[in-house]
């Protein structure tokens, strides 16, 4: 939980620069009215609720943000960025502190759904499509869940819903390219960004 | 729309795991004059994984499809809810000549991200009077669920209002069904969590489906195959977890509107489902 008795508010904050740039939200528009909390469908099983990461980014609270399980539990549903009276999207808010963690590497709090993001990707990239089969598998051999999804998995492939086999489309090449040629965009690491002034 | 061929974009899932919403497109679709042209070689949108790992991956992924529509010069068909997001929020931030440029060089060279987006819902809301009703869906109580990518953010996907949207259920109404007024038509069903942190899709789907319950539906339409998956697939394990006696067809509006439309069953692939929506069905004489 974040105090602000034991808090100093740095003037410069690295994780607000890094945020507003990647993200194009400003943060500072934030006034704490807890709309984004209130709805957010994922509040309850959150550490910080969205309010609370909104302003731990405003008083540069980067290790709190970063190692909140936050920022892998909201799946961008956007019920906050729809609802926001100060009309940040709070949902991209989010996705650019997720985007900074994979940068920087730092330590997933739900390490679970980090592997699962990774895991769908590495399909796509390997095969240009998604693949059902290949993703659950691949994700419960690495999460060492052997028998979690054992039941559906025999279900859906019993209806015919299943593909074992994986997609084969010309274009997986091309998109093996895009995931090599992309790495390089990856955003600018915060310590390098720019400090600006606050607004 | 003035249009009656589309480049169709189905996505991944529409190859496995939403099958029958392929099929009862294409058979809708068939039925009503509209082409559907499937886009050669297409490529995954990225859905909720790229996004929140690399921003330039994201935007080049579902642009490679985008291109491909362009080139086409057909209005693009979507029928996933989750790529038609994707697709439209591309769309959105290629709009920024620089990021344009980046993408363009990716893709190929030539494209100018003209392609217009639009998701099957719209094809048929908007057609809905030159539906030829053949079966109507009489006494049958639908709760129209939008779930999240369709509607929000509406600066984006411009779709309907985001807390309370009307299309599906004028569309429940031409088909002859009767739509209900209910509290969770864009809430979330729980997203990509099923495999990773389960509880969470139990409990956000488990309340949505107790309402529907509760006021009476005989069957969820729904738009988007991951909460098809999540309200269908976990129902069992909802049952199982909230002590609920929970039976809730969760089907695609095009089935819906093909049942209507005078399809068979089998043509739509009702027999897909975890939860049976035959029994439902036959209790209303439709089936």
């Amino acid at each position: 939980m974040v105090t602000t008795t034991a808090v100093t508010p740095s003037p410069v904050s690295d994780v607000r620069t890094f945020v507003e740039k990647q993200s194009g939200q400003r943060i500072f528009d934030c006034y704490q009215c807890g709309k984004c909390s209130a709805g957010c469908p994922i509040d309850y099983a959150m550490d910080l609720g969205p309010r609370q990461i909104m302003r731990c980014i405003q008083l540069g609270l980067k290790k709190e943000v970063m190692q909140s399980t936050t920022i892998w539990l909201c799946v961008s549903c956007e019920t906050c960025s729809s609802r926001c009276p100060a009309k940040i999207d709070i949902a991209r808010v989010m996705e650019s502190l997720r985007i900074l963690a994979a940068a920087e590497g730092s330590l997933p709090a739900e390490k679970h759904i980090d592997l699962f993001h990774r895991t769908f990707l590495n399909t796509i990239r390997r095969y240009g499509r998604a693949h059902e089969f290949t993703l659950t598998a691949t994700y419960t051999v690495k999460s060492r869940n052997l028998f979690a999804n054992l039941g559906l998995a025999k279900t859906m492939l019993s209806k015919g819903k299943l593909a074992i086999m994986p997609p084969k489309v010309e274009g997986s090449a091309w998109v093996k390219n895009v995931f090599s040629k992309t790495k390089s965009t990856r955003p600018e690491n915060p310590t390098t960004v720019k400090a600006e002034g606050m607004h | 729309m003035s249009t009656n061929t589309y480049a169709y974009y189905p996505g991944c899932t529409l190859h496995s795991t939403a099958k029958e919403y392929d099929v009862s497109a294409r058979a809708v679709c068939e039925k009503m004059g509209v082409g559907l042209e499937e886009l050669k070689d297409w490529t995954c949108c990225g859905a909720s994984s790229a996004h929140t790992t690399n921003e330039m991956l994201a935007i080049t992924l579902p642009a490679r499809d985008l291109r491909t529509a362009e080139k086409m010069g057909k209005p693009l068909a979507v029928a996933c809810a989750m790529c038609f997001n994707r697709l439209k929020v591309t769309e959105h931030e290629l709009a920024d000549k620089g990021k344009l440029e980046a993408v363009r060089a990716l893709v190929g060279g030539d494209f100018s991200n003209t392609a217009e987006v639009v998701h099957l819902l719209q094809i048929l809301y908007e057609r809905r009077k030159t539906m030829a009703i053949s079966k109507p869906l009489k006494g049958l109580k639908v709760a129209s669920y939008y779930g999240c990518m369709l509607v929000r953010p509406y600066e984006i996907t411009k779709f309907d209002d985001p807390e309370n949207p009307q299309m599906m259920d004028k569309l429940m109404v031409t088909l002859g069904a009767q739509p209900l007024d209910w509290d969770f038509k864009t809430a979330c069903c729980g997203a990509s969590l099923p495999l990773t942190r389960r509880d969470i899709v139990l409990k956000l789907s488990h309340r949505l489906l107790a309402q529907a319950q509760q006021l009476g539906a005989d069957c969820l339409a729904v738009a988007c195959p991951m909460c098809q998956f999540n309200l269908d697939a976990y129902q069992e394990a909802i049952n199982q977890e909230f002590g609920s006696k929970i039976k809730m067809p969760i089907l695609y509006f095009t089935q819906l509107a093909g049942l209507a439309m005078g399809l068979s069953p089998h043509q739509l692939h009702l027999d897909k489902h975890i939860v049976d929506p035959m029994p439902a069905l036959k209790n209303k004489g439709l089936a």
